[in-house]
């Protein structure tokens, strides 16, 4: 079957393989020369695609949850969108959270991922008390920040290269509303914007949506949005009905479109500098999740997202020179997001450092993969790195270079014979 | 609120209708073969739901033991929903008796047999609903299928009676005609995506159609139209046709 992911770049011919159980997983793992786990498609690029696939999003249960100490144990096909559905209303929801809820719990912990508050409450692998890996032998190993700790510290942002995570026991939080009071400060440049996230650090959660496009000293012009989570009681969520896309755009540039939204938010709705407001869920954590397939409007060639990190020293000059850089190539961005992250974690290649994050959307076209190029000079001149979730076309040298503990995953990978067995497309071409 | 008994809820459509149904409250009744089979299942939906579900063995084709099955129901269950179903192997079944006769009796007989009991008990009762879920395959013979087609055809036709029988007690029945579903039992064909529905999206249409009483559900809905086409393709036509 031709399998694709969130970016619609690459299509992959590739093998589908479906598991009963665990026995029947284990042959198919010993069977296949090359494997990867696939959860629900919505990395970016190929870190799901390969020649053979194992799909664990059908491996879906739930197990058990402690009412008492909010610990869920769920299979690794589970939805986070599940997750919501069954415990907002019972006043639960994710530690965590990325900005789509419709991925799976394995593909959380495979790409360690974090969210608007990370700051406060790190990487996906925070909440998570255990899970069970299955190596290439067959075996499988409970693993946990306790027990069998390497293979916690690699399979959490390994993007499925040390094996299939079957099911994990998470930690949910406490929540009293299902309602964030959202405030929202415009900032006229890149430093007012830095002040801004320094100022409001304590806030539980923390992004922006930064124009790209604009120049001199209006560089770094944002909308910074903060909140927390309200405490009036009211749990009463249902999912959000989908708008749906229903074919590909033609492709045309989205630039002239992207730039009026945020004019119209800019200028026009947010008509204070600072205006506070009570947001839902799904408006507040999720908001492209209810347009369906929104990925379609990029037209059928698909598109990707450019994510990468600067440490807190270097960010503010890297971001200027990357924003310049952008702004000149006039392929400005449907969607950019800056946000300031916390302390990084020891796991081997987890992306999230203390510093700041921008990440844009770019159509893929002629040209792009140019002014990607250039891009990643800059960044590894600021010693940052790029987000794997998110990438597609990266190379070797300039993935490596971001992060230096990517010699002791490889080590691991050799010791428990994981290279041979598990391999995406994305691995092959940065040589994990 | 109280029980929806779901009939070969091993399926892939009977689990995700089943998710459906304690999704929006309802306790279940899951019966099945081997229903021990079901347990971690019944765990899911207990966890995601906190709905009681209750697994409960029966073979569709031992007749003799349906009174009894659904005597010993202490709650009797507020709507019934069966998702039986064998497709068999047309050819094998041309040639071997046994084999039509086991898609026959799973796919109409043996439903029969056990929806009886439970219209005769809905219509006393003066509530209930009754959902089968038939085939577009029961709307036109086709030689690829036609052993399981004619059975469920004459499940359609069955149910049709029924809904008129039961109307005056207010007992509504629904019958359901699935296109293609990404199944167990379609893993290995090669189905056209956008005419494919996956489960639970089945099961969201069964449970908006029945909330709603309506009396015939094609799902996806396009195979309305593709059916309207099939049966009125004229039969000189028909028979020389491989689809
Ligand atoms: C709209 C949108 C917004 C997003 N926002 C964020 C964000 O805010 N923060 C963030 O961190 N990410 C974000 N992402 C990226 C997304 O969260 C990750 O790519 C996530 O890993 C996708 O999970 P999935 O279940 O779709 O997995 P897939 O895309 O199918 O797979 C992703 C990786 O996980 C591995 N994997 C999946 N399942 C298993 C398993 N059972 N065992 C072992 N490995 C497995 C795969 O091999 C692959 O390497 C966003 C994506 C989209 C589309």
């Amino acid at each position: 079957m031709s399998l694709k992911s969130w970016g619609g770049y690459p299509i992959s011919k590739s093998i589908e393989f479906k598991f009963e159980n665990n026995d029947s997983l284990k042959s198919i793992i010993l069977e296949q020369e090359s494997v990867i786990a696939r959860g629900n498609g919505r990395s970016y690029g190929d870190s799901a695609l390969s020649n053979n696939i194992i799909n664990a999003k059908p491996h879906d249960h739930f197990i058990s949850f402690n009412e008492e100490q909010g610990l869920l144990h769920v299979q690794s096909g589970v939805l986070l969108s599940d997750i919501l559905n069954s415990f907002v209303p019972r006043g639960w929801f994710l530690k965590v959270t990325p900005g789509t809820k419709l991925i799976t719990v394995g593909g959380a912990i495979a790409s360690d991922v974090h969210g608007k508050n990370h700051h406060i409450a790190g990487c996906f692998s925070e909440s998570v008390e255990s899970f069970r890996l299955m190596l290439p032998d067959g075996q499988i190993v409970e693993c946990s920040k306790l027990e069998n700790t390497e293979l916690f510290k690699a399979s959490c942002g390994g993007m499925g290269l040390t094996g299939v995570i079957l099911d994990a026991t998470i930690q949910l939080k406490r929540i009293n509303s299902q309602y964030i009071n959202q405030t929202t400060i415009k900032t006229k440049n890149l430093k007012e914007t830095f002040d801004t996230f320094e100022k409001y650090k304590s806030s539980e959660y923390s992004v922006a949506w930064i124009d790209c496009l604009a120049t001199n000293d209006d560089i770094g012009k944002s909308l910074v949005m903060a909140g927390e989570f309200g405490n009036d009681g009211k749990l009463g969520y249902k999912s959000k009905k989908k708008l749906t896309i229903p074919f590909n755009f033609p492709s045309f540039s989205l630039n002239k479109w992207t730039v009026k939204i945020f004019n119209w938010l800019y200028y026009g709705k947010v008509k204070n500098t600072t205006s506070k407001q009570p947001v839902d869920i799904d408006s507040f954590f999720y908001p492209l999740d209810s347009i369906g397939d929104w990925n379609k409007i990029y037209g059928k060639n698909g598109f990707t997202q450019y994510q990468f990190i600067l440490p807190m020293a270097s960010s503010y000059d890297g971001l200027i020179e990357i924003l310049q850089t952008i702004s000149k190539s006039g392929k400005g961005s449907f969607l950019a997001v800056l946000k300031l992250y916390g302390k990084a974690n020891d796991n081997y290649i987890s992306f999230p450092m203390e510093g700041y994050s921008l990440a844009l959307d770019f159509k893929i076209e002629k040209g792009l993969f140019d002014l990607l190029d250039e891009l990643d000079q800059i960044v590894v001149k600021y010693k940052g790195r790029i987000y794997l979730a998110k990438d597609v076309r990266v190379s070797k040298a300039i993935f490596e270079q971001g992060y230096p503990n990517i010699d002791k995953f490889r080590e691991l990978r050799k010791t428990y014979k994981m290279n041979d067995k598990f391999n995406s497309l994305q691995s092959k071409r940065v040589g994990i | 609120m109280s029980y929806v008994l779901i009939l070969g809820a091993k399926s892939d459509i009977a689990k995700a209708v089943a998710r459906k149904y304690a999704e929006n409250g309802y306790d279940l009744y899951l019966v099945a073969r081997n229903s021990n089979e079901l347990e971690a299942f019944a765990q899911d939906i207990t966890v995601r739901s906190q709905k009681a579900v209750k697994l409960i063995d029966l073979d569709i084709l031992d007749y003799d033991s349906h009174q009894s099955f659904y005597d010993q129901l202490k709650e009797k269950p507020l709507g019934v929903i069966s998702a039986i179903g064998y497709l068999g192997e047309q050819e094998k079944a041309q040639a071997d008796f046994n084999e039509a006769k086991k898609i026959i009796d799973t796919n109409y007989t043996g439903i029969v047999s056990l929806f009886n009991i439970i219209a005769n008990d809905f219509e006393k009762r003066k509530s209930g609903f009754i959902v089968g879920i038939s085939s577009v395959a029961g709307d036109r013979g086709r030689k690829s299928n036609y052993l399981y087609g004619s059975a469920k055809a004459a499940f359609t036709a069955y149910l049709s009676g029924l809904r008129n029988r039961l109307y005056d007690a207010q007992v509504h029945v629904m019958t359901v005609k699935p296109g293609f579903v990404a199944t167990k039992m379609t893993a290995d064909m090669d189905l056209q995506e956008k005419l494919t529905a996956q489960p639970d999206e089945v099961a969201e249409d069964i449970y908006k159609a029945q909330q709603k009483n309506k009396n015939v559900l094609y799902t996806k809905w396009v195979w309305r139209w593709v059916m309207l086409i099939i049966r009125n393709t004229p039969e000189f036509q028909f028979k020389k046709m491989s689809i």
